[in-house]
């Protein structure tokens, strides 16, 4: 709530209360004769009482009940009254509301996200259900519910986001700064991430990401993919694409590490294939070698630049220092090494295509004879063996 | 084998038996199929890395470090064997100058026979003719000797390029640091599928030596298996007088059972391999 809205309810209310009373009017405290009694329901079994200090001390604690329930003008009150209506002050955000994947206002009353308006304080207090470190498990109430994710065709985020980096930072390190929900998708305008206008739509999510990863987001605007974007490429990747939106792991972590491979083959499938064949992919798909060469440690993650540009790790004059990093010792000769060779290949690698084709030659020459040669040893003999049996048989009979 | 053991009493009611393979060479033979076996179960995961097994095998024994490490460790202890090899091969072929290494019929060297023989025996699987009397070593062994040198120096010289492949690169176009690669698992693949499925049964599981071939464990075989399998030699021993020069001990029951169970358990492991090797080669 902004300071100016706070201003002008505070001016509503005492214009409110200036008047003469009429004969029933009603201050907070003839309510609270009644709704102060802690076990007091409605009709529905919800409770309707209101805790006097925990009130006062809300944020809504300078107010009348009657500020709000404004439909109520005397006792006693009818059983069915208004919903209080918080746009009243709060136009910008019921404003922003609107439009948002939130709009159904019934399934989205304000508090569902604030909690009680009579216990609410003021989102920079910890105890605040949208104080940055208790967003999370706030929006977690619905989307880290299955139910509730399967209702509205959502995955449930929830728990992803909570074991991701950004989820620990939050949660064990108490970082204010973390990205919390809200950081990426906004509070109360919130927009699917179909939208084009929304924060999480494709082509918006490198600047979103950028707000906070400054650094990051100007190297991948110069890198290839960062390109392909901003030229409206919608095939090209985002932060999203290999990093995941909620579950985001550490990339310098064996965890991102051992799985960023198949992320980059999902769209370099040849390029994944032919790394597959080499020692660099055996190495690392059988776990323990987390440091084995993988995509990124030979392209670059985010200023990814082709194998022509000199700046690129990958380009000739500086694969021996690329390669280097691991290999102490590589020379000229030892950077000819292809890490991407494709034996199936004539025409781009035909040592390779040869070599490969005699010893699988070999094998299925040696194998097949060899195969005919011990099955027909095998029948020969035995029938042999059986024949010797039978004839000793014969002797002893 | 059960058949050959009831007619070996003889009538004095005690076997012979007769030395084939020395001490040397049997231990020779234990190095070589425990170094072996090492290299296949840690040379197939890598080969077939994304295959459920490989993966399962490498995380229970501790990753892709621990692969490799006994990897090469196997791969020592079989160079130093392949070495102590050739320097016996040196030593007695060369500088003792002793006969029959390079040739005749007690040499590994291939001749004409060994095609004589090859043709006649197929002949005789088929029906077409009688069954050729076999020398010291018959064309099949032969055949596992040389594919076994032939597969230490290609899959030996490669493994090693790419262990010390910048070095290697010193005299090496860049092109044959791919095709080390394709080399070593082609072949080393090859000698897995041939000596688990083809050495295993010629050997071992065919009906005349079924379940296991003890010569190699215990060193001596009995005098009718030698005459049955290899009539020639013990012929030519025969009429050289040198018959009984080759007479050696009967072996020990605890010896050969110690020798079944080791036996048994590489045949085992061997096995066990070749079918995980077929199913991720096949799937």
């Amino acid at each position: 709530m902004k300071i100016a809205s706070f201003f002008t309810l505070a001016f509503f209310a005492s214009a409110l209360l200036a008047p003469v009373p009429r004969a029933l009017a009603q201050t907070s405290a003839d309510c609270l004769t009644c709704h102060a009694d802690a076990g007091m329901q409605d009709a529905n079994g919800h409770s309707i009482s209101v805790d006097d200090k925990t009130f006062h001390s809300s944020i809504h604690g300078v107010l009348e009940c009657k500020n709000c329930h404004a439909d109520i003008s005397g006792y006693p009150h009818p059983d069915k009254i208004a919903a209080v209506k918080c746009e009243t002050c709060h136009a910008d955000e019921a404003a922003g509301l609107v439009g948002s994947v939130h709009a159904d206002g019934k399934d989205h009353p304000c508090t569902s996200c604030h909690g009680d308006a009579h216990t609410i304080v003021a989102k920079t207090d910890p105890k605040s259900a949208v104080y940055p470190l208790n967003v999370p498990r706030t929006c977690g109430q619905c989307h880290g519910n299955e139910g509730m994710a399967k209702k509205h065709g959502l995955p449930s985020v929830y728990p992803a986001y909570i074991d991701s980096i950004h989820g620990f930072a939050l949660n064990k390190e108490g970082l204010l700064v973390a990205a919390n929900c809200q950081t990426c998708h906004g509070s109360h305008h919130i927009l699917s991430h179909k939208d084009p206008l929304s924060a999480t739509y494709k082509t918006n999510v490198p600047k979103t990401c950028g707000s906070c990863h400054a650094g990051i987001a100007t190297d991948y605007e110069q890198g290839i993919h960062g390109k392909a974007v901003a030229a409206g490429n919608k095939d090209a990747p985002v932060c999203s694409d290999c990093h995941n939106a909620h579950a985001i792991l550490q990339p310098t972590e064996a965890e991102f590490r051992t799985q960023s491979t198949p992320i980059c083959g999902s769209c370099h499938k040849e390029k994944f294939s032919t790394y597959r064949d080499t020692f660099h992919s055996q190495l690392g798909s059988l776990g323990g070698y987390v440091e084995t060469a993988r995509c990124w440690d030979c392209h670059g993650a985010h200023e990814i630049l082709p194998a022509s540009d000199p700046r690129s790790p990958v380009n000739k004059a500086n694969l021996v220092k690329t390669c280097g990093r691991c290999h102490a010792g590589a020379n000229e000769s030892f950077v000819q090494y292809q890490p991407h060779a494709n034996a199936h290949n004539r025409k781009l690698n035909p040592a390779l295509y040869y070599i490969g084709l005699f010893m699988n030659l070999l094998l299925v020459s040696v194998l097949t004879f060899f195969l005919i040669h011990t099955i027909l040893w095998l029948i020969r003999q035995r029938l042999e063996q059986v024949k010797r049996k039978s004839t000793e048989g014969g002797n002893h009979a | 084998m059960p058949d050959l053991e009831q007619a070996t009493v003889t009538a004095a009611g005690k076997e012979r038996y007769f030395t084939r393979f020395t001490a040397a060479q049997r231990y020779m033979h234990g190095v070589l199929f425990s170094s072996f076996l090492g290299l296949a179960a840690t040379g197939l995961p890598m080969r077939f890395s994304q295959s459920f097994w490989a993966r399962k095998f490498a995380s229970a024994v501790g990753g892709f470090g621990a692969i490799i490490f006994f990897h090469k460790l196997c791969a020592i202890v079989l160079t130093i064997a392949f070495l102590i090899h050739l320097k016996n091969i040196f030593t007695r072929g060369i500088l003792n100058r002793e006969k029959g290494i390079f040739w005749g019929p007690n040499s590994m060297v291939a001749n004409w026979k060994d095609v004589k023989d090859l043709v006649g025996h197929m002949r005789w699987f088929v029906g077409l003719g009688k069954r050729p009397t076999f020398g010291r070593y018959a064309y099949w062994e032969k055949f596992d000797y040389w594919a076994v040198f032939w597969g230490m120096l290609i899959i030996g010289f490669s493994g090693y390029a790419m262990w010390f492949a910048p070095f290697f690169a010193r005299f090496l176009p860049g092109w044959a640091l791919n095709a080390v690669l394709v080399v070593h698992s082609e072949e080393g693949l090859l000698a897995i599928l041939f000596i688990f499925s083809i050495h295993f049964v010629n050997t071992h599981l065919r009906p005349d030596t079924f379940p296991m071939d003890m010569v190699i464990f215990t060193g001596v075989e009995s005098e009718d298996e030698f005459k049955h399998k290899r009539p020639e030699e013990f012929d030519a021993l025969k009429k050289e007088g040198k018959l009984e020069a080759r007479l050696g001990p009967a072996p020990a029951t605890w010896w050969i059972n110690f020798a079944r169970v080791i036996g048994f358990t590489a045949i085992l492991i061997g096995l066990t391999l070749l079918v995980l090797t077929l199913s991720a080669y096949f799937s």
